[in-house]
């Protein structure tokens, strides 16, 4: 919503001008040094770039765990950053799902119950959280595996109950960190599999990556080096035009 | 989140490590059952000594002859400058008239053989006094009767004995009626005493009481008496009787303690002093125990203390997880509050139960009384730290950005 590019759609997402620091004085780092970004609802869009390039600290603002030194990002045309913590806990349960690349199920809990998680804070009733939860979980092809802890779970297996997790609460968005980084290929393909159908069946998809492989399969690709964007590309097989201006990505990406 | 939900989540908190959580519980338990128990004891024997005190009556006052505190009578006022304490003082000073005294009760001692036909028992101490020793002092008659003053008029050849005594001279039957040998003389056992408790050495039981006169005729002869126990005629009397029979007393024995080079012939003992001596140390000795339980309090809430923060540290990880998946901090308070209140307050009653039914046995001859406050203040104590220390941790980390929840292992 800047003033030269009228209103389309409203966008899922919106960064403007974001920067992040960590640290003080001399010792200061920069990790993101004026990120733009828009992505558009039903949007399957995959960030690359090397380690250290701030992809990370990028995916961690848009799932609100950690808070932008400067800059906008809007969420559904909210501004994140003016919420307090109610709220923001709030956005996090019902408007993002989270993938990790280290799962990051609770393990003393069976998977039925991690999967449950996010519908217990949501404040759903018992009777619909379980169908829900059962019901996320056929979807990620573990049916048979529901009362399994994840020590009892391949690695594989536990992410895809994590994407379950992820996809319960039916959030606006669904960001996965590296989701098949510490993966086999098997289990790989697996997961990029899931990823896909869901973004056939219109989820807004946003997955961090750095092998090409995973790139490959999202609509449109963003590279990011040295907290900034460099790139910003739609692959062709999801019949779009590469884009090349990072700086012009705002106005450009709008109406797409 | 409802509270259903934060408690079935608190419980599996709970169940999910249950070494641990038995170690907390057992810690809290320890802690709260040596503060109640160790209190109950110290309690239990200052109660013994106060029960002591009442039972013992706080309104006589004893006169011993000679200075200082020496038992044997016979050896005191061995000085000839003075005059001996004989139960011709004793008799004056029962009818000088004295505002403040009630009677006077001569006494003297001896420790002889006694035997039945059974059974003989040696050094048991005999006592000769008059029959107002058994309304005046904490020896009453059991069983039987008092002699009488007829009795010691005639120098009779009767006894009351002590429980003691009865029991181990006449191990089949009463020893009422009986008779006995006092070193020799046939003596009637007249009364029995009642049991009393202990408070030194001697055994109070072990006893024979017979007619001053008699004693006097066939052990001690008829000069200086051990012991005069005077009756003043109430607890609140007993300065200003000891004032009076002081005074009464420096006449008759013809003693004046300001020029007097001669060391006094008697002294006078509140019967309650060495009984106040008894209970101070009863009171440091719970004092004490005291000490020691709040150590070990102090030692369990620190152990509880270290296993919640072990627990939050380990599940900081958790706590940015659920942060993550839209946990509000509240409803992460909530789950931290209720396990740890769950596991210190199941231990700290357990511990209560335990220091209960503890207190029911006798602890090296005291029975513990349970002091009231002790419950709440042991459980309070460890159910607070147990509480602040499992929750402190985890306010800090419900606290933080989930992304440094998640940062730390």
């Amino acid at each position: 919503m800047t003033d030269t590019a009228p209103l389309v759609t409203a966008p899922v997402l919106e960064l403007r001008d974001i920067h992040q620091t960590y640290g003080a004085g001399e010792t200061a780092v920069q990790a993101l040094r004026g990120i733009d970004l828009r992505v558009e609802r039903g949007d399957y869009l995959a960030i690359m770039g090397p380690s250290g390039s701030g992809k990370s600290t990028l995916m961690n603002l848009l799932g609100c765990l950690d808070i932008a030194t400067s800059g906008q990002y809007l969420l559904g045309g909210v501004d994140v950053s003016e919420l307090d913590d109610r709220q923001l806990a709030k956005v996090r349960n019902r408007q993002i799902g989270f993938v990790f690349q280290s799962f990051n199920l609770i393990p003393r809990m069976t998977a039925l119950a991690n999967v449950e998680l996010p519908l217990i804070y949501g404040g759903v009733r018992r009777a619909e959280r379980r169908a829900l939860a059962l019901e996320a979980l056929e979807l990620v092809g573990l049916a048979d595996r529901v009362d399994h802890r994840p020590h009892a779970l391949s690695g594989g297996q536990q992410q895809r109950v994590a994407i379950a997790r992820a996809l319960v609460t039916s959030p606006t968005i669904v960001l996965a960190d590296e989701p098949t980084g510490n993966l086999d290929s098997q289990s790989t393909d697996d997961v990029l599999g899931i990823l896909d159908s869901l973004s056939q069946a219109g989820r807004t998809i946003v997955v961090i990556t750095h092998e090409d492989a995973v790139g490959a399969h999202a609509a449109r690709v963003v590279s990011i080096r040295d907290g900034l964007l460099v790139d910003d590309r739609r692959n062709r097989a999801a019949g779009t035009t590469a884009l090349t201006a990072a700086s012009a990505v705002v106005s450009a990406g709008a109406g797409r | 989140m409802t509270l259903f939900e934060t408690l079935s989540s608190a419980l599996r908190g709970i169940t999910a490590n249950k070494l641990r959580s038995v170690l907390t519980l057992l810690g809290v338990m320890i802690g709260v059952a040596a503060v109640i128990l160790l209190l109950a004891v110290g309690n239990g024997s200052s109660q013994q000594i106060n029960n002591l005190i009442t039972q013992l009556g706080t309104n006589t006052l004893t006169v011993r002859a000679g200075s200082g505190f020496g038992f044997g009578g016979a050896t005191a006022s061995e000085d000839n400058s003075t005059k001996k304490l004989t139960l011709d003082v004793a008799d004056r000073l029962a009818h000088s008239g004295l505002g403040h005294v009630d009677a006077v009760v001569p006494q003297v001692d001896t420790s002889l053989t006694v035997s039945s036909t059974a059974t003989s028992e040696s050094s048991v101490s005999l006592i000769g006094t008059t029959p107002n020793y058994f309304t005046v002092t904490t020896s009453k008659v059991g069983s039987g009767s008092a002699f009488t003053t007829a009795d010691v008029t005639s120098a009779a050849k009767v006894a009351v004995i002590g429980s003691t005594i009865a029991t181990e001279l006449f191990p089949t039957g009463s020893a009422l009626g009986q008779t006995i040998s006092v070193d020799g003389t046939p003596f009637t056992v007249v009364g029995i005493l009642a049991t009393q408790s202990s408070i030194g050495i001697q055994d109070p039981n072990s006893v024979v009481i017979a007619p001053i006169s008699r004693v006097q005729r066939s052990y001690t002869g008829f000069g200086a008496i051990s012991t005069m126990t005077v009756e003043a005629t109430s607890s609140a009397d007993v300065p200003a009787a000891q004032g009076e029979v002081e005074v009464m007393l420096d006449q008759l024995l013809a003693y004046d303690p300001d020029t007097s080079t001669a060391n006094a012939p008697y002294t006078i003992t509140d019967q309650t002093q060495l009984l106040q001596t008894a209970a101070a140390s009863a009171q440091s000795f719970t004092v004490l125990l005291g000490a020691v339980a709040a150590i070990s309090l102090l030692v369990g809430g620190i152990g509880v203390t270290n296993v919640m923060l072990v627990t939050v540290t380990e599940r900081t990880r958790e706590i940015g997880i659920r942060k993550a998946l839209g946990a509000t901090r509240p409803a992460m308070l909530g789950q931290f509050l209720v396990e740890a209140a769950t596991l210190t307050l199941l231990g700290g009653l357990l511990g209560v139960v335990a220091a209960l039914i503890g207190a029911q046995f006798e602890i090296n001859g005291t029975q513990p009384i349970v002091l009231g406050y002790s419950v709440p203040l042991a459980l309070g104590v460890s159910v607070a730290i147990g509480v602040f220390f499992g929750v402190y941790p985890a306010a800090r980390a419900a606290a933080m950005r989930p992304i440094q929840a998640l940062r730390s292992i």
